[in-house]
């Protein structure tokens, strides 16, 4: 597996109004790897995710100093569609918020305001996606029935299946398995682990244990600060940094 | 115990009554008008136009001024107050001047009692504009009526559509334009359509403006320039210049099969276009 640099920001920093939510954060995601963020609440790490596909953008009074570069493309010029950008950086929420249509209709949408209106066209990246979330064989029979009547996971999962249909290279991942069943969340790191093959991963999560076992790198956040970031086997096996030590230790958080 | 559960049973009795009164209110209206009127109603009261200042004939021409009033004010009212509702809620700073202004104009105008309405819709449409007592000057002066009505509702329901569906739909790439088309309008719709039935139950009701505006002729209206009598204006004038008070009940019974009528297309097209626009 090659071990290129998919994403990285450089001496990133951003505020909210005055507030400084991120402080000089210099980070590489891997390509073709899973990418964890950890830290407690209001560590920041949901903030920096935001930065790599610029939805952050979406809150009054956000500004941003630093770079961020998705391959050799600096994301915060001004002449980068972020249309094109958010194509490229999927991104699946905290709370799996299906859109009031068929499931069908769902995993469509993405492909369908990009510009494809060929039914089998449509149809085919409908099947695609839904078999690379691993919900084809639940769901391929009830294409057509709202999708807001599925479970959480399964919910969940067709969320992914819509970043999916939209062939991104990157996935970002905000605690996605935080509104879900145990079941539901091995199956959905299951899926993770499938994933990374074809695509690049980044993850927060609050579950130290979820991030050991999905990922491959994790960083750790706190008060704003990337404190410690390496290789998960190494992280949580050896860390460098006595806060990274009492935060995984459980002694706060 | 025994207090306390004494207590709750006379409260929930006092609740229970109160939802009583007001079927009891609405089912006395709506029987005293349809035990008085019932008798005028023929099919040629609904079909043949007025005749004798309404003595005799039937309400045809009020029946097609009402729907041709109501129509035309919606057609102007419904464009611009979605848009600004849409403007207001998905495209305005929440610190922008303008917005808090049209915001304030539109809460004001809510309260403005519709006689005010139709003095200035009179000066402005009918004399200074000379568009004369028409269609037009009615259905505008309507349409300004209604506007806030529109307004509000369009915008309480576009806020009501969940944040989450903002953020998924523009992660996918989706610009802001077809995020509100294809994801926030279709989830409002309903609410948009709960102001619109409002609003026709609010012209359908109006007389005073609609005197003001559109007059009170009893000819048929064909083009917008030409002046109306709704049902409303219609029974006002039956009941007030002691023309016909059977006759009264008979267009009010009309009126009330006309709002019940149009509420449930209203609600028929919406569930169409809802599944039409997904």
């Amino acid at each position: 597996m090659d071990n290129s640099i998919k994403m990285r920001s450089v001496d990133l920093e951003v505020f909210y109004q005055d507030f400084q939510a991120l402080h000089g954060i210099n980070l590489e995601v891997k390509e073709n790897h899973v990418t964890a963020l950890i830290g407690p609440s209001g560590c920041g790490k949901s903030t920096y995710l935001r930065t790599l596909n610029r939805l952050n953008e979406l809150i009054e009074g956000t500004s941003i100093k630093g770079q961020v570069y998705l391959d050799d493309i600096s994301i915060y010029e001004k002449d980068v569609d972020v249309v094109g950008l958010r194509k490229r950086v999927g991104m699946v929420f905290q709370k799996p918020s299906v859109f009031p249509m068929s499931i069908y209709e769902n995993v469509a949408y993405g492909p369908r305001i990009h510009g494809i209106k060929k039914k089998n066209q449509l149809d085919e990246i409908v099947e695609k996606s839904l078999r690379a979330a691993n919900l084809w064989n639940e769901m391929g029979n009830r294409l057509n029935s709202p999708a807001a009547r599925m479970s959480g996971g399964q919910q969940q999962r067709l969320v992914i299946a819509r970043v999916l249909a939209v062939d991104p290279e990157v996935i970002l991942m905000d605690e996605p398995a935080s509104a879900l069943d145990p079941i539901s969340t091995s199956k959905l790191e299951e899926l993770i682990g499938e994933l990374k093959k074809n695509y690049t991963i980044v993850i927060v999560t609050h579950n130290m244990q979820q991030a050991a076992r999905v990922s491959d790198f994790t960083g750790f956040f706190l008060n704003g600060y990337l404190i410690e970031f390496n290789r998960t086997s190494e992280l949580f096996v050896n860390p460098a940094n006595k806060k990274t030590e009492d935060y995984i230790t459980g002694r706060f958080g | 115990m025994g207090k306390i559960n004494w207590k709750d049973k006379l409260i929930t009795a006092g609740f229970w009554l109160s939802g009583l009164v007001i079927i009891a209110i609405l089912a006395g209206i709506i029987g005293y008008v349809m035990i008085k009127g019932i008798s005028s109603i023929s099919l040629d009261f609904i079909l043949q136009p007025p005749s004798k200042a309404g003595r005799a004939g039937g309400i045809s021409t009020t029946i097609v001024s009402t729907l041709y009033l109501t129509l035309m004010s919606l057609l102007i009212a419904v464009p611009i107050g979605v848009g600004s509702s849409i403007y207001l809620e998905e495209y305005a700073s929440s610190r922008s001047k303008f917005a808090r202004l049209v915001n304030l104009t539109s809460e004001t105008l809510a309260g403005i009692p519709s006689i005010i309405f139709g003095l200035f819709g009179f000066v402005f449409f009918v004399i200074f504009l000379g568009m004369g007592w028409s269609i037009l000057s009615g259905s505008l002066t309507m349409a300004i009526m209604i506007l806030p009505t529109i307004t509000r509702t369009a915008q309480e329901a576009i806020l009501t559509v969940s944040h989450e569906y903002r953020e998924n739909s523009l992660a996918l790439g989706a610009s802001k334009w077809q995020t509100i088309r294809k994801v926030i309008l279709p989830s409002a719709l309903p609410g948009i359509v709960t102001g619109i039935i409002l609003s026709i139950g609010r012209t359908v009701g109006e007389t005073a403006a609609i005197i003001l505006t559109a007059g009170s002729s009893l000819g048929m209206p064909i083009s917008p320039a030409d002046p109306a009598r709704t049902m409303s204006v219609h029974l006002y004038i039956l009941a007030m210049e002691g023309i016909s008070t059977e006759r009264a009940f008979g267009t009010a019974f009309l009126i009330v099969v006309l709002i019940i009528i149009i509420n449930y297309l209203a609600n028929l097209s919406l569930q169409k276009l809802t599944q039409a626009m997904r």
